[in-house]
């Protein structure tokens, strides 16, 4: 192995003989920084500049924290069912052959194109008391519409396509010699799905939950429309932001998308380790 | 036929195969789920918004999308897609271009940075922009002395369109053009190419469908985006309004078939781009495998 002298050094780039690094760098630097990285310092600086106490005062209002609690739970057991569900759904796209599979897996990124606002008028006229749906929960004593278990079903709506599209092609890669050998060890097929695929699968399923969560803790235009936004019942932490925003209450709105922020970071970070953890434990 | 060892051979082969997949019941049971589930939760809802358009008639849905706000909704839309995409276009070829063909430090804290509108709420993309260009906001007092209307105007809903789309070009085209490599672009400079010439006649072609991949899905959301977008807009209709606000308006005045018109408009438009999406998953695959789920 011969080293070239030059390397020793820290340098910032590797040699190239492809040009125009400087050219497209730069560009891609300066609109990166205009477009995302200046208006958010902005929000950052902002809420710095709010002030420990009243930064504090704002954090704690109580309809705040409601709203946070609302916007994150709803988020959380949205997310659990698509991982139920989206599994499910990414198995039976692989696994089996039926009639209409491709229309059926072109579908599932129908969340991703549709339009949130018109994924929350559907979703409402479809729930509410006298919708195609909400007639048939109505007897059963279920509400959906206009109460907290809308955003949940909204908020399924929208995460659907996250664990199924993260899940679904690590399923596809799924070695079938790994089930035939446990097989042949004398695994019945409950023990090789719990002992053998969920293992491997569960960073994907881990990713797909993570996405899926933190889009729905954002989530606005799919849930406004469903959730009839009572404070302290059904208003979601994105929606209060927007109230703030036309009381020019503007210190209030920072500080609720601060915290938002703050949280969902400190999520992704969580989530990134444990999946950092159960990479290393399952390989 | 009647031979008895194939007989007795099919019992064991069933037996075998029961082991690494379900049995038939089971099967047939959680396809039953798994199509319900997709039926109820993704079908409904897009048949709804027909249905209820439709719902006084083809008439009343012609005569709601003639309405002059409604077509001022539609122009306004095509509009800010028409400005942001293309810039997207441009930033996602470029950064795809410095992070795919170049090793330097930092690269990967780049490519988080490139993803970080993903996980930004759309109403905390409206409220940045706020914050800088509002009466109240860092730039305000200056743009108001100057008589530059940024907010509540057609710069600020592109600016929001712009940042909440800034991902989907440039992370349909990184993974595909690190994957494809620097060989093709290096055999055309040792021939003689200029940088220029090995970017049109080399790269381009070959990551054009990944390309086209990554417009058709930030398109869709340039035109359907619609809390970045209410945050900055001012609802002003007829002047403001993008067609996601318009079907807002429309649906809290009561007006649904009108809501419902402009509504199916957008779904027809996620219907083409799910059609056109599949279609170059089915056709050129793998040339853009790399972006394959998304």
């Amino acid at each position: 192995m011969t080293t070239a002298p030059a390397q020793a050094g820290w340098r910032f780039r590797q040699p190239s003989v492809i040009p125009g690094f400087g050219l497209t760098l730069g560009f891609s630097l300066a609109y990166l920084t205009l477009i995302i990285l200046i208006p958010l310092s902005g929000l950052v600086w902002r809420s710095a500049s709010l002030g420990w106490t009243d930064f504090w005062a704002l954090a704690t209002d109580p309809r705040t924290i409601k709203a946070l609690q609302i916007s994150f739970g709803t988020a959380f057991i949205a997310a659990a069912v698509n991982v139920v569900f989206g599994t499910l759904v990414a198995w039976v796209l692989v696994r089996y052959r039926f009639p209409g599979r491709r229309v059926a897996d072109a579908m599932v990124d129908l969340p991703f194109a549709l339009p949130t606002a018109v994924a929350g008028i559907a979703l409402t006229t479809l729930y509410a008391p006298k919708g195609w749906l909400g007639q048939l929960l109505m007897p059963l004593g279920i509400k959906v519409a206009y109460t907290p278990l809308g955003i949940v079903v909204a908020l399924v709506f929208i995460g659907l396509p996250f664990v199924v599209r993260t899940v679904q092609p690590i399923m596809e890669e799924i070695d079938k010699e790994v089930e035939e050998a446990a097989a042949t060890l004398g695994a019945n097929r409950f023990q090789i799905i719990t002992r053998v695929l969920l293992p491997g699968l569960a960073p994907a399923i881990v990713t797909g939950f993570s996405l899926a969560f933190a889009r729905g803790v954002g989530e606005y235009g799919s849930v406004i429309f469903i959730a009839g936004n009572l404070p302290y019942k059904s208003e979601i932490a994105p929606l209060l932001i927007v109230i703030r925003l036309e009381e020019y209450n503007y210190p209030a709105a920072t500080a609720i998308a601060a915290i938002m922020l703050a949280l969902s970071f400190a999520m992704l970070l969580v989530i990134n380790l444990v999946q950092t953890w159960s990479r290393k434990r399952y390989g | 036929m009647a031979d008895p060892e194939i007989k007795s051979y099919e019992p064991h082969h069933e037996s075998r195969s029961a082991a690494v997949t379900e049995s038939r019941p089971v099967r047939i049971t959680l396809t039953i789920v798994t199509l319900a589930f997709l039926g109820v939760f993704l079908l409904l809802p897009l048949i709804i918004v027909f249905k209820e358009a439709f719902a006084k008639g083809v008439g009343a849905y012609f005569q709601s999308l003639g309405d002059a706000d409604t077509r001022s909704a539609i122009r306004l839309t095509l509009l800010v897609a028409a400005i942001s995409v293309p810039l997207n276009l441009v930033f996602g070829l470029s950064a795809a271009w410095a992070i795919a063909k170049f090793e330097f430090k930092g690269k990967a804290f780049l490519t988080t940075l490139i993803d970080l509108p993903f996980s930004v709420s759309p109403v905390i993309s409206g409220l940045v922009y706020v914050l800088l260009f509002g009466a109240q906001g860092l730039l305000g007092a200056w743009l108001k002395a100057h008589g530059i209307q940024i907010l509540f105007a057609v710069p600020g809903i592109v600016l929001a369109t712009v940042f909440v789309t800034f991902p989907f070009v440039a992370r349909e085209l990184i993974p595909l053009m690190q994957e494809q490599g620097n060989g093709d672009e290096e055999a055309a400079l040792s021939l003689g190419a200029n940088g220029w010439q090995a970017f049109w006649y080399v790269t381009l072609p070959n990551v054009k469908w990944g390309l086209l991949y990554g417009v058709l899905l930030c398109n869709a959301r340039a035109m359907g985006e619609f809390g970045a977008v209410s945050v900055v807009s001012g609802h002003i209709r007829g002047l403001t309004n993008t067609m996601p606000l318009h079907v807002e308006i429309l649906y809290n005045e009561y007006n649904a078939v009108g809501a419902f018109a402009v509504a199916s408009l957008l779904a027809g438009l996620a219907l083409v781009t799910l059609v056109l999406k599949t279609l170059l998953e089915m056709r050129y695959g793998a040339e853009i495998a790399a972006t394959r789920g998304h």
